[in-house]
C-alpha cells in the first residue's frame, strides 16, 4: 500500500521536473520582443489621451479665436508672434530685454533660495513643534493665523524692511512656501511610532543621532508632502511677487507683456510658467521617492 | 541563590488627572543568571508594564530594579527588548539595524571590522545573513523577529527581555522560533525573561514560571519551578509527566483560581 503510494508519487513527480525547466527555458527567450511591446503599448496608454485633448482644445481655441476682432490670439498667431522667443531663449539685450531662459532662471533662483530658506526653517521648527508639547501650545495658534495671509500681503512689508526688491521677493517666497512644510513636519514628528523611540532608548542614542537616525527618516514621507506643497506656493507666489517689484523674471515678463500689449507673449510665458512648475513638483515628488523607499512601505 | 537581576517592592500607579489606577503591587522577584524565567497572565495584567519598568522604558512608582546589585531606572543595552512587533527601523536593511545597536555599544571596545564581525556573526545566529541588505518590509514576520533577537543579541545583554516576542506569529514559524531561542539559550547561556500569554510557551521554554494575578493591583500569584532537562525536545514533552504536570499547573491557575473576569 504504501509501496505504491510512494512509487505513484515518484511517477507523476519525474516528468513535472523535467517538463518545468523545459517551459521555463522556452518562455524566457520570446518575452524580450514582448516586453518592449507591452512597454510601448503601456507608454501610448499614457501619452495618448492627453494628446489627443491638447489637439481638440487648440482646435476649439484656434476656431473661436479666429473670428476678426476677437480678444485673444488663436494659438497660430501666438506662435506666429512668439516664433522668435520659442527659437532663441537665449539673447541677451541687455536691460530685460533677454530671452526666456533668462527670465524664468532668474525666477528660479529667487525660488531656490527662498525655498531653501524656507526648507530649513520649516524643518527646524517642524521639529521643535512636533516634538515639544509647550513649543506647541505656544507657536500653533500663531502659525494658524500666519498661514492664511495671502503671500503678495506680505510684499509691501518686506518692501519695506528690506528696501530693496530682491530681497523681498525671496522674502515672500519664504513666507509662503514654509507653512505647509512645518505643519506637516510637526505632524510627521509627533506620529513616530513609540517602538522607534524605545528602540532609540534601549541603543541609547543621544539626541543628535535620534534626530537624523531616527526622527527625520520616520517623519521623511510627512516632511516631502509638506515640501511638495512649499515648491508649488513658491512658484504660484514668484510670478505675482515679480510682476511687483519688476527687473528680469517670468513675472515680470508677463507683466511687461500686458502693458505692451503683447497677448501672444502672456500666452508663451504662462505655458512655460505651467511647465516649470509641474517639473518642480515631480522633481521634489520623484526626490521623496527616493528619500522615503524603505519608510512608505512599512 | 544569587540574585542576578532581582525586583524589589515594585508598585506601579498610573495617574490620570484626579483617577489613580494601580496596577503593579508589590513584585518581589530574583532572577539567577542564566536562568530562563517567564511571566505569564491574562491580558491587563500589568505584564508588559513590568517588563518596560525592568527595560527602564517606565519608571516604578515605588520599589525598583537591581542588575547585579545596582540600581537601573533607565533604558539601556544591557537589558536589550525584542518587541512584540519586531520594531526594525523600515528605512534600515536587517544588517543595518542590527548594526545600529552594535555601533553604539561597541564604540570603543571594537574596531569598525570587528563590528562588522559581529554584526555578521549574530545575524548568523538567527539564521539570517543572507538576507542582510534586505529591507524589513522584503521578509517574513518570522524572519523580523529573528532580525530583532539579533538585534538584542548583539548587544550583549545582562538581560535579554522578550516582550511576547512570537505573538504576532502563525503556530508553524512560533515553534520554529521558539526552537531557535531555545538553542540561542543553551548556546550562549542567555538570562531571559519573556512575557507571553501561551502556557504551552512558558512551560517548554522556562526554567521558572511566574504567574501573575489579575489587575488592577496585579500581584505575582505563584512561581512555577520546570524542572524538566535539557536540551527539551517539543516532540517528547508532550507525553512527558512532569511537562504536563507543570502544564496543568499553570492552566489551573490561569483558568480556575484567576479566571479572566472580563472574559467569562
Amino acid at each position: 500500500m504504501n509501496m505504491t503510494a510512494t512509487k505513484i508519487e515518484v511517477e507523476t513527480a519525474a516528468p513535472a521536473a523535467v517538463a518545468a525547466p523545459v517551459v521555463a527555458m522556452t518562455l524566457r527567450r520570446p518575452p524580450r520582443s514582448e516586453t518592449y511591446a507591452r512597454m510601448a503599448r503601456e507608454t501610448a496608454v499614457r501619452v495618448i489621451p492627453p494628446l489627443v485633448v491638447i489637439a481638440l482644445l487648440t482646435l476649439v481655441w484656434e476656431l473661436v479665436c479666429r473670428r476678426a476682432g476677437s480678444a485673444l490670439p488663436p494659438p497660430s498667431k501666438v506662435f506666429k508672434d512668439t516664433k522668435e522667443l520659442i527659437l532663441d531663449p537665449f539673447f541677451d539685450h541687455g536691460g530685460i530685454d533677454k530671452g526666456l531662459f533668462w527670465h524664468l532662471s532668474a525666477s528660479l533662483q529667487r525660488v531656490a533660495l527662498g525655498y531653501s530658506l524656507s526648507a530649513i526653517a520649516g524643518i527646524a521648527l517642524g521639529v521643535l513643534v512636533g516634538q515639544s508639547v509647550w513649543a506647541m501650545r505656544g507657536l500653533d495658534p500663531l502659525f494658524q493665523v500666519l498661514r492664511t495671509i495671502p503671500p503678495l500681503a506680505w510684499l509691501p512689508l518686506s518692501l519695506a524692511a528690506f528696501r530693496d526688491g530682491q530681497p523681498s521677493a525671496i522674502f515672500v517666497i519664504f513666507i509662503t512656501s514654509i507653512w505647509p512644510i512645518i505643519i506637516n513636519t510637526a505632524v510627521g514628528i509627533r506620529n513616530i511610532p513609540q517602538d522607534y523611540r524605545n528602540v532609540a532608548a534601549v541603543v541609547q542614542l543621544n539626541p543628535l543621532e535620534f534626530f537624523s537616525k531616527i526622527m527625520i527618516p520616520a517623519a521623511a514621507p510627512y516632511i516631502f508632502t509638506g515640501l511638495r506643497i512649499g515648491i508649488g506656493l513658491s512658484w504660484l507666489a514668484i510670478v505675482a511677487a515679480e510682476m511687483l517689484i519688476g527687473g528680469v523674471g517670468i513675472g515680470f515678463f508677463i507683466w511687461d507683456a500686458w502693458n505692451s500689449s503683447h497677448i501672444s507673449e502672456i500666452i508663451l510665458a504662462l505655458f512655460y510658467v505651467g511647465i516649470v512648475g509641474f517639473v518642480l513638483d515631480r522633481l521634489i515628488a520623484g526626490l521623496g521617492k527616493v528619500v522615503t523607499r524603505g519608510t512608505a512601505t512599512s | 541563590m544569587t540574585a542576578y537581576l532581582k525586583l524589589d517592592h515594585i508598585d506601579k500607579i498610573f495617574t490620570r488627572g484626579a483617577a489613580s489606577t494601580e496596577v503593579l503591587k508589590d513584585i518581589n522577584l530574583t532572577i539567577e543568571k542564566g536562568q530562563y524565567v517567564s511571566i505569564i497572565g491574562h491580558s491587563g495584567c500589568g505584564k508588559s508594564t513590568l517588563l518596560n519598568i525592568i527595560a527602564g522604558l517606565t519608571t516604578a512608582t515605588t520599589g525598583g530594579v537591581l542588575l547585579e546589585n545596582r540600581e537601573v531606572n533607565s533604558p539601556g543595552p544591557d537589558r536589550a527588548v525584542v518587541f512584540q512587533n519586531h520594531s526594525l527601523l523600515p528605512w534600515l536593511t536587517v544588517y543595518e539595524n542590527v548594526r545600529l545597536g552594535v555601533d553604539k555599544v561597541f564604540a570603543r571596545t571594537k574596531t569598525k571590522a570587528e563590528r562588522d564581525a559581529w554584526v555578521m556573526h549574530n545575524l548568523n545566529l538567527v539564521q539570517m545573513a543572507h538576507a542582510r541588505d534586505k529591507r524589513p518590509s522584503e521578509i517574513s514576520g518570522g524572519m523580523k523577529q529573528r532580525v530583532g533577537i539579533a538585534r538584542a543579541l548583539a548587544m550583549e545583554p545582562k538581560v535579554l527581555l522578550l516582550d511576547e516576542p512570537f505573538g504576532a506569529l502563525d503556530a508553524l514559524t512560533r515553534a520554529h522560533l521558539q526552537d531557535s531561542v531555545m538553542a540561542l539559550h543553551q548556546k550562549l547561556g542567555n538570562t531571559i525573561l519573556m512575557i507571553t500569554h501561551d502556557v504551552d510557551e512558558a512551560v517548554l521554554l522556562s526554567d521558572r514560571i511566574v504567574m501573575m494575578t489579575n489587575g488592577p493591583s496585579a500581584r505575582i500569584g505563584e512561581v512555577l519551578e520546570v524542572p524538566l532537562a535539557r536540551p527539551r525536545k517539543r516532540l517528547e514533552l508532550a507525553t512527558n509527566a512532569t511537562y504536563l504536570k507543570c502544564r496543568q499547573r499553570v492552566l489551573e491557575f490561569l483558568y480556575e483560581r484567576h479566571r479572566f473576569v472580563e472574559a467569562a
